[in-house]
């Protein structure tokens, strides 16, 4: 079969799916709960044969599978849709649709599927004590519909249908954050998402319309592909002194990401998301949306590097690119540093790991950029998942022992390993993974090429305040694995906490082979005695999608040097510091760092500064502003004046005019009537022979004229 | 031979008397008897007429129907008379004023 006909209806199977379940099969958990997986289990299966095409076929980079139909008509302008699989989105779409399936599997054993419904459970609220979801189908539906719009952005060929896709996700994160609308909670959780993205959003969809205004199409081949056309973009100055158009642009479309993949300064949303269930955490926030974003970036890479070279001075929209990723990169790993719920030290180190990848595209690492996006999707989804397998064993626990605990705070667990030996290996295996703990996860061949990277182009600041966040990731990693499994049992709930089910468990084990496998495609290949055995596949392979084919980077002692030392030394450090925390003891770093560390709880106070910002000046703006001045005083003001003498018009014209003139002459003429009417009566006296001698009288006179008056 | 003009007079005079019991009386059968004597006054004057012409047979057939329609008018006065009387327990006429607005 055509790997481009095969590309198309790769995104179909979960689209189709959602529509039958919300019109149909929403009554009926288990049809629906197959009618997701099965089209996941499709479309993956598809997406696995493309991907396979692509890797045994020649020179993907030249000749990508690309199809595309016309869509619009413009006037004179067509906008075209169309698939394209190039090594950049062949590599993402595999590891879109192993993230998305494993998700979908892990979904039933999470919902509880086979439980009985308990009747205390209301829809919109997380069911109390371990009965099936009231919303199962209904979460079946969003994330069919979720990974619709992901595999669409995967295998479109031009930014338009990207940015649909997109926007379909921005939809299903929202939808999927405030599932249990119940909570209030999630219902801040859900808007403020939804608004943080769309700040993106709408920076990106001017940098599309640009894109459009300047070259005249969207698609990424003509554009990305295209010498000529990436040196006019990158030699024309744009609107803003210093950038050129093909800066400017890119850093449009760079706002996009910052929203999407949760950059500072729009970075608050992605904590707070962690409301939705953790199948959507993983999915969402940690595999797929976020990801989105810096395939977006990655995507533009062309455009963002234009006219610069490898060893030269970055350019102001590079500059600004890696500024964000590293500053992102430390300054979330310092938050996750004091956070004590589970999921949210998950959902920091996402943005900082995030933060990584955006700065390995600013300083002009690609490959490195592609290669940690992949990585990290597979070990971020399996510490998702396994985070949900612990709150869910802690929730049993919780129910079970009859205790009020918080399941997600980590200093109510500690010794989860015995019970839940499943889940704690791998989540070993995926906070190693995070951590980059040397040769074995695939996390720090992937970090370690980011480093590589940016110590061999000479970024020195960069390189450093990256081996700093890495630091801290490997310190908090350890911290949580620590405080979760380690140690001794800190509340009777994790006392009674007990392994998850098999639908929830496979799915790590399937997500844990790739933390640990997936880093082994892109060993550099001088590195000391492991290079060379497998070829730098990844490095060939993904460096195809640009023009010129990006060297790799020689090897160079320190920077494997330090990657080793911080991964090894943040575990060490700590499991040093969290492995004797008795229960209800406070953080042991928090008397160290003081006012530090409650800074840090707080995640440097950027809610309240955003509140006092923006939040509370809008409120007022509409509140005050628009509301009580405006609406209220100014428009109203003037429509009640209008309003009034419009009733002062009327009331003159009815009283001078219509009621004397018009209603006067109309009494007149029917009261003339029916006094004329009251006056004539009398003579119809209802008695015939008075009638008839009125006609005798009548006769006579007329017979009288006849006979004396008539010649 | 008796001349045409007493007939004629006797014609008026019998029509004057049915004239007043129609309009005068209250009775309604008495009502009736006037314009029965009206009705006869008419004959008495056609077929006077008739006999003092030239005109055939017509007078005679014209008595004839004035005598059928007469019988007729009777009966359907007689009746309404009746329908009344049931209706109102009374013939006078001046009670009996229906057609007032």
């Amino acid at each position: 079969m055509q790997p481009e006909l095969l590309t198309w209806l790769i995104p179909l199977p979960p689209i189709l799916a959602f529509f039958l379940i919300v019109l149909w099969a929403n009554r009926n958990n288990r049809l629906s709960h197959t009618l997701a997986v099965g089209a996941m289990l499709l479309s993956w299966g598809m997406a696995m044969v493309v991907f396979w095409m692509a890797i045994t076929s020649d020179d993907l980079g030249h000749n990508p599978f690309a199809d595309s139909i016309e869509w619009l008509q413009t006037g004179e302008k067509t906008l075209n849709i169309g698939v394209l699989i190039d090594p950049l989105g062949a590599v993402s779409l595999f590891f879109v649709a192993w993230t998305c399936l494993a998700i979908f599997i892990y979904s039933i054993g999470y919902h509880n599927y086979g439980k009985q419904r308990d009747p205390q459970d209301r829809a919109g609220l997380p069911p109390k004590s371990g009965g099936i979801e009231p919303m199962y189908a209904r979460f079946f539906a969003f994330i069919s519909l979720f990974a619709f719009g992901m595999l669409t952005l995967v295998i479109s060929d031009n930014l338009l249908l990207l940015f649909i896709g997109w926007e379909i996700m921005g939809l299903c994160s929202y939808l999927l954050i405030g599932f249990w609308y119940g909570k209030d909670s999630a219902k801040r959780a859900m808007i403020k998402a939804f608004i943080t993205t769309r700040v993106g959003d709408v920076f990106m969809l001017l940098g599309l319309a640009y894109l459009y205004s300047e070259t005249g199409t969207l698609n990424f081949r003509d554009i990305l592909y295209n010498e000529e056309m990436l040196n006019t973009l990158a030699s024309a100055p744009s609107v803003i002194a210093g950038l050129s158009t093909a800066g400017l642009i890119g850093l449009l479309l760079f706002m996009g990401t910052i929203g999407k993949s949760a950059q500072w300064p729009l970075h608050v949303w992605l904590p707070d998301a962690m409301e939705g269930p953790t199948p959507v955490s993983a999915m969402i926030h940690a595999a797929t949306m976020v990801s989105a974003g810096v395939y977006l970036i990655l995507r533009f890479f062309p455009l963002l590097t234009a006219g610069w070279h490898e060893g030269q001075a970055l350019t102001p929209a590079l500059t600004v690119v890696a500024f964000i990723g590293a500053f992102t990169a430390l300054f979330a790993a310092t938050i996750a540093v004091a956070q004590n719920d589970v999921k949210r030290v998950l959902a920091y180190s996402t943005i900082s790991q995030l933060g990584y990848m955006v700065a390995a595209v600013g300083i002009g690492a690609f490959v490195a950029g592609a290669f940690h996006l992949i990585t990290h999707a597979f070990f971020k989804a399996l510490l998702f998942l396994g985070s949900g397998s612990v709150i869910h064993g802690m929730e049993h626990g919780e129910h079970s022992s009859g205790e009020h605990v918080d399941a997600k705070d980590m200093f109510n667990m500690g010794g989860l390993r015995a019970k839940m030996p499943r889940t704690f290996w791998t989540f070993l295996i995926g906070g190693f993974a995070l951590s980059g703990f040397p040769v074995l996860t695939a996390g720090f061949w992937s970090k370690d090429e980011i480093l590589a990277d940016a110590f061999s182009s000479d970024h020195q600041v960069v390189f450093i305040v990256l081996a700093l966040a890495a630091f801290l990731t490997a310190f908090y990693t350890m911290r949580q694995i620590t405080l979760t499994f380690l140690g001794k049992p800190r509340t009777q709930a994790a006392e009674e906490a007990h392994e998850s089910v098999w639908s929830m468990t496979a799915p790590l084990i399937i997500l844990a082979v790739f933390a640990l496998a997936a880093g082994w495609v892109g060993i550099p290949e001088q590195f000391p005695l492991l290079g060379g055995m497998l070829p730098n596949w990844f490095h060939d392979f993904v460096g195809g999608t640009l023009m010129g084919h990006p060297h790799a980077v020689p090897f160079n002692a320190v920077p494997l040097l330090t990657s080793v030392g911080v991964a090894l030394g943040g575990l060490f450090l700590g499991w040093l510091v969290y492995r004797r925390v008795p229960s209800g003891a406070a953080d042991p770093l928090a008397r160290p760092l003081g006012p530090l560390y409650r800074l840090l709880q707080n995640k440097y106070y950027f809610d309240e500064i955003y509140d006092f910002l923006f939040i509370r000046p809008a409120y007022w703006f509409a509140e005050t502003f628009v509301y009580r001045w405006l609406d209220r005083g100014l428009i109203d003001g003037i429509l009640h004046a209008v309003g009034r003498t419009a009733l002062r018009i009327g009331s003159f014209l009815r009283n001078a005019i219509d009621l004397p003139i018009v209603n006067g002459f109309g009494d007149a003429v029917g009261e003339g009537v029916k006094r004329a009417g009251n006056r004539f009566r009398v003579i119809q006296t209802g008695r015939v022979q008075e009638y008839l001698v009125v006609g005798l009288l009548f006769t006579g006179l007329l017979l009288s004229y006849v006979i004396f008056f008539q010649p | 031979m008796i001349p045409l003009s007493w007939y004629i007079i006797f014609a008026a005079v019998l029509f004057c008397i049915g004239l007043y019991g129609a309009l005068a009386r209250r009775n309604a059968l008495a009502i009736l008897m006037g314009i029965e004597l009206m009705l006869n006054a008419a004959n008495v004057n056609i077929v006077a007429f008739w006999r003092y012409g030239t005109f055939a047979i017509r007078g005679q057939v014209f008595a004839l129907i004035v005598f059928a329609v007469a019988a007729a008018e009777a009966a359907v006065g007689l009746a309404l008379i009746i329908s009344i009387y049931r209706r109102r327990t009374t013939i006078a006429v001046d009670e009996i004023n229906m057609l007032k607005w």
